[in-house]
């Protein structure tokens, strides 16, 4: 990028700014007859010159020019008007003018507002790009916030002034020009007075205005690292709770504000000083004037109509001269904001942009991978690996084993090319690794390792975020939306942006062995049973709640699942396991108010504590008199959860187990059933019955196990459930779904709609079992599809922080076992698994990428050594060399350090 | 909806269990009212070996054996008697289960959850004075079967 953004501006926008010069030029043609237009209406028509006698006309529009050599020149002999009709003519041109004025103000700031939106997105974009192609080791001294606090802000004023930034020097500086013209025409002396006053103008204030730049770069730089403090507290925020540092961070925030707000103070006062001394600057000017111009007319030495002429051109020369000097000041403004910008951008060593360009093929990467006479550095300069050469073939699986130092982590990243050689170099074939296009080695080698990193979306877009190269297959636009699209890609251009549709489909189906997106689930779901999440992506489906209308057809799946479900427990004899929620049964393992209401609260009459203030709902319990049986139920539970829990601390961990109450509620029912002891029901306070019967709500027999449910009350509770339902008015219809066997229920979750009852409390995993029953059983119906999809959907946050680590990690191995590669890196992707785990997850990768007789290269640096009896060659690293190479039998023999290795 | 499951009811059964019988009732029943209430069929596994140990386990009625996994299957190495704790080593010793315990009858238990039971340990040391008790007389038994069966491996010899 060039250094000064005046040079910037006129290389990208040159022949723009050439035009709307032209145009302010050829617009300044009515904009002055506008202004010689009054003084003719005034002195013509109104005051009657050239009307001496009545009756009397004037030729009007007469175009003739006397031009040299062609002599006269009459393109329209006018016509003549008498004194009224030129009063109107006059005064139509004049407003003709106004029109013609304000459209072409219209046309130049709309003109200009363009060129400079174009310009912005061109730096903006230019920007980004350069971030894609920076070398690595530049992200470990950047941060985030910064960088994109640059990106948004620190460029936006350049937009503003691209438009400007030739067209107001040219206009202001004719204007300036013409006054002091003028004034010299006038007197020529006093035509130096004030020309030698413009150039100690001009000459002063920028020299002023110096300061001003080193406070505004100044500004610059702390509001940035303002933004990279803030997004540092955000994403450190375990920390500073951890450690309680908050206060800490709030110093740190109010320094850095109070220098911010030192600096912009001291801004404002340099400014409105140099603006004082730049009106007084001009002020002086007419005084000279008044003041020797009156001396020297006293004296007789100058023409007092003279003097009046030159002060009167004077007042034309000032508005040009102030505005040119803001124009200059907003120039360097913004160049210093534009420098300070491009030096954080001017970086040695990027990317190359034809290693980066989009293509839609990239051929497989058959030759082997080489590290030769490899050596790598971290920042400080130490090294990470010295000179190691070794040569992976295509097809041939290798462990990485070594000590935590041994450096084999390190020679995975350069394969990656996460780090970049110190000496040395990483081939493929012959070729240098960094030299090759990304869009061979970036598909040809999938790298993997613990740091992971998650873009905001579904699990879908990330699980497939590696398949997403280039545009495959164009998005289809119709009408205006075609049109739109038009539209999109000339502005691209127009603005030096690629013009690929976000909106295509960039999916490159067949290196994730499908041919579009219908039949790109098995391969999926085998790539996720691999790294065992296909289980955690059930789960989160299970637990989300689903409109039906999104999923066609599953509501209908849902409900016969049901039966299905009740069957095959029945057959494997646990139909104990789940109680069903059936409209004339009381079910045991639910609450007393899931028993009662018998559906979900989805409206504000019943939802929350709403139902007890319901008129509806407080009627039909009051008259069948369930809430004198269900007060002195919630006084037995209050009387029991105080006995239990009125000697332990309020943070004891018994208190989970309370599920009716809180630890503070312990003391306000302790006094409440002080209060109440012996008295019951008709002494209570409308309050205190809703604090007493709430408890009752959330009762559940087998789980509180307090002995509080008796047959005859359970068979109450579905009456008064009955009587609930069957009166209830149409205006509470919609405030209720009500479990109906037969129906999807759109509040419940998907889980809680198949079993569509509780799980019982008496079988210790019952929800496990239940978990594997559900999930086969949605397999062999033929709904995991389906189900695994609206898992797919779930949003993992930013950074994929929704997800688990242990998800994450998974997941992250699942992102490059969907593509096909030809050479699979993994730098010990799965710490946070414990060893069973990554043993199983190891012998499942290797088998899955050589599904369908495939035969990937992977390379794979272990945590566990004991794995690497698996691979085909091991290689052993300790402190930054290559100490052992061979097959495991081999290394085993020998003796070395990986026997050592092994037996730790 | 039987009656016999409930917490009084458990206290009593709480009460026959040694570990527990000098502890008061009132704490037996916060016990009983925090651990979950848990039923198996004969032949079931309570836990495997190799899990991680989360909860205790007080059987209430029913028996079970202790198994440890060997190259030629599992070994039966001892059983759980009715009114007795099993599991408790994993969550002190913060290992993962050192035995599958797998029902030979139907069995009743109340799970004491991992943190509950820690609690419990430091609440009430009669608690914890019992189990002291329970794992020395474990750790003589198994010395006393350790210095037989090297006997038998001398004699064999």
């Amino acid at each position: 990028m060039e250094n000064r953004l005046s040079r910037y501006i006129w290389t990208h926008t040159r022949g723009q700014q050439l035009w709307i010069l032209l145009v302010v030029a050829v617009s300044m043609v009515p904009y002055f007859l506008s202004f010689d237009l009054p003084k003719q209406i005034v002195n013509g028509p109104i005051q009657g010159q050239g009307f001496d006698q009545p009756g009397a006309t004037q030729t009007f529009m007469n175009m003739s020019f006397d031009l040299p050599w062609l002599g006269m020149v009459t393109l329209f002999d006018g016509i003549e008007l008498t004194r009224m009709q030129t009063l109107f003519a006059l005064s139509l041109v004049f407003l003709g003018l106004v029109i013609v004025n304000g459209l072409f103000k219209f046309y130049i700031n709309t003109y200009k507002g363009r060129l400079g939106e174009r310009l912005l997105r061109r730096i903006r974009f230019e920007l980004v790009d350069r971030i894609l192609r920076f070398p690595p080791s530049q992200f470990k001294r950047m941060k985030g916030a910064e960088v994109s606090s640059m990106v948004k802000d620190e460029v936006e004023p350049l937009g503003g002034f691209t438009g400007d930034a030739f067209v107001q020097p040219a206009l202001l500086g004719g204007q300036a020009l013409t006054a002091l013209f003028f004034i010299f025409m006038q007197n020529a002396w006093l035509g130096l007075i004030a020309a030698v006053m413009v150039g100690i103008q001009a000459a002063i204030i920028p020299r002023m205005r110096r300061r001003l730049l080193v406070l505004g770069r100044e500004r610059q730089l702390t509001a940035r690292e303002l933004a990279g403090r803030v997004s540092e507290i955000v994403d450190g925020i375990g920390t500073i709770h951890a450690y309680d540092t908050s206060n800490y961070e709030r110093a740190d925030i109010a320094s850095r504000l109070g220098r911010i707000f030192k600096i912009r103070y001291d801004l404002y006062q340099w400014k409105f000083l140099v603006k004082f001394i730049n009106n007084f600057l001009a002020q002086l000017t007419p005084f000279l004037f008044y003041c020797i111009g009156g001396y020297l007319a006293l004296q007789g030495r100058l023409d007092i109509g003279q003097l009046i002429a030159v002060i009167s051109a004077y007042k034309d020369l000032p508005g040009p001269l102030k505005d040119l000097i803001d124009w200059d000041q907003t120039r360097q403004d913004v160049q210093v904001k534009y420098v300070q910008v491009v030096e954080q951008f001017s970086v040695d060593r990027t990317i190359d942009p034809s290693i980066q360009a989009a293509a839609a093929d990239a051929g497989p990467m058959k030759h082997p991978l080489a590290a030769v006479n490899l050596s790598l550095a971290d920042d400080s300069g130490a090294k990470l690996l010295e000179r190691v050469s070794v040569q992976i073939h295509p097809g041939e699986t290798v462990a990485i084993v070594g000590g935590a130092a041994g450096g084999g982590d390190m020679l995975a990243e350069a394969f990656g090319r996460l780090i970049w050689p110190e000496t040395g170099k990483v081939t493929a074939g012959g070729d240098d690794l960094l030299e090759m296009p990304e869009s061979i080695t970036g598909r040809g080698i999938s790298y993997v390792s613990a740091d992971a990193y998650f873009f905001y979306g579904s699990l879908r877009d990330n699980l497939l975020y590696g398949l997403k190269h280039a545009p495959l297959k164009e998005a289809a636009y119709e009408g205006s939306r075609a049109a739109h699209r038009k539209w999109e890609i000339n502005e691209a251009r127009m603005a030096g942006n690629p013009d690929y549709d976000v909106n295509s489909d960039w999916i490159d189906y067949q290196a994730a062995d499908a041919t579009d997106t219908n039949d790109l689930f098995t391969p999926v779901l085998s790539v996720l049973d691999t790294v065992q999440l296909s289980k955690d992506i059930l789960d989160l489906a299970l637990r989300s709640t689903v409109s039906p209308d999104d999923h066609p057809g599953l509501a209908e799946g849902i409900v016969e699942m049901r039966h299905a479900l009740r069957d095959e427990l029945e057959e494997a004899g646990l139909s104990s396991l789940v109680v069903s929620f059936e409209p004339g049964a009381y079910n045991t393992e639910a609450t007393v108010g899931e028993n009662l209401l018998f559906g979900t609260a989805t409206g504000p009459a019943f939802i929350g504590k709403a139902i007890g203030r319901n008129a509806y709902f407080r009627s039909v319990v009051g008259r069948t008199g369930l809430d004198r049986i269900m007060f002195d139920m919630g006084y037995s539970i209050a009387e029991n959860a105080v006995e239990l829990f009125a000697d332990l601390p309020p943070d004891h961990p018994f208190f989970q187990q309370l599920t009716f109450m809180t630890a503070d509620d312990i003391p306000e029912y302790q006094l409440l059933l002080q209060k109440l002891k012996g008295k019951g029901f008709d002494a209570a306070s409308e309050d205190e019955k809703g604090a007493i019967i709430r408890l009752s709500f959330r009762y559940i027999e087998p789980r509180h196990r307090f002995g509080l449910l008796t047959d005859e009350l359970m068979a109450k509770i579905v009456d008064v459930r009955r009587q609930f339902h069957d009166g209830l008015p149409e205006n509470m219809r919609g405030d209720i779904e009500r479990y109906d066997p037969e129906h999807y229920l759109e509040s419940a979750s998907l889980m809680d709609n198949i079993l569509f009852g509780r799980i019982s409390h008496k079988h210790s995993d019952g929800s496990k079992r239940i978990r594997s029953i559900v999930s086969s059983l949605l397999n062999s119906l033929g709904l995991l599809e389906n189900v695994i999809d609206i898992g797919l959907d779930f949003n993992v946050g930013a950074g994929g922080k929704r997800l688990t680590a242990v998800q994450r990690q998974k997941l992250n191995l699942a992102r490059a076992l969907v593509r096909r590669s030809d050479y699979y890196i993994f730098n010990r992707p799965l710490p946070g698994l414990d060893h069973r785990l990554q043993d199983e997850i190891v012998r499942d990768v290797l088998k899955l990428v050589r599904r369908d007789g495939r035969d990937p290269a992977v390379i794979w640096v272990l945590s566990n050594t004991a794995l690497s009896s698996l691979f085909d060659r091991v290689l052993v690293f300790d402190r930054g060399t290559l100490v052992e190479d061979g097959t495991h039998a081999a290394l085993v023999e020998n003796n070395g350090i990986f026997k050592e290795l092994v037996s730790s | 909806m039987g009656t016999d499951m409930l917490l009084k009811d458990e206290v009593q059964m709480l009460r026959r269990v040694p570990l527990f019988s000098n502890v008061e009732p009132g704490k037996l029943k916060l016990l009983a009212f925090t651990s979950d209430r848990v039923s198996y069929d004969a032949g079931e596994a309570i836990f495997h070996q190799g899990d991680t140990g989360d909860a205790a386990y007080v059987v209430l009625a029913g028996k079970a054996d202790i198994l440890v996994d060997s190259s030629t299957g599992p070994i039966k190495i001892a059983e759980v008697e009715t009114n007795s704790i099993v599991g408790e080593i994993a969550i002190l010793c913060d290992v993962s289960r050192t035995a599958t315990v797998q029902t030979t009858t139907a069995v009743e238990a109340l799970r004491i959850r991992k943190e509950h039971f820690l609690k419990l340990l430091t609440d009430f040391p009669e608690i914890t004075i019992e189990i002291m008790r329970v794992l020395a007389d474990r750790l003589s038994h198994t010395t006393s079967e350790l210095s037989e069966a090297r006997s038998r491996a001398r004699k064999a010899e």
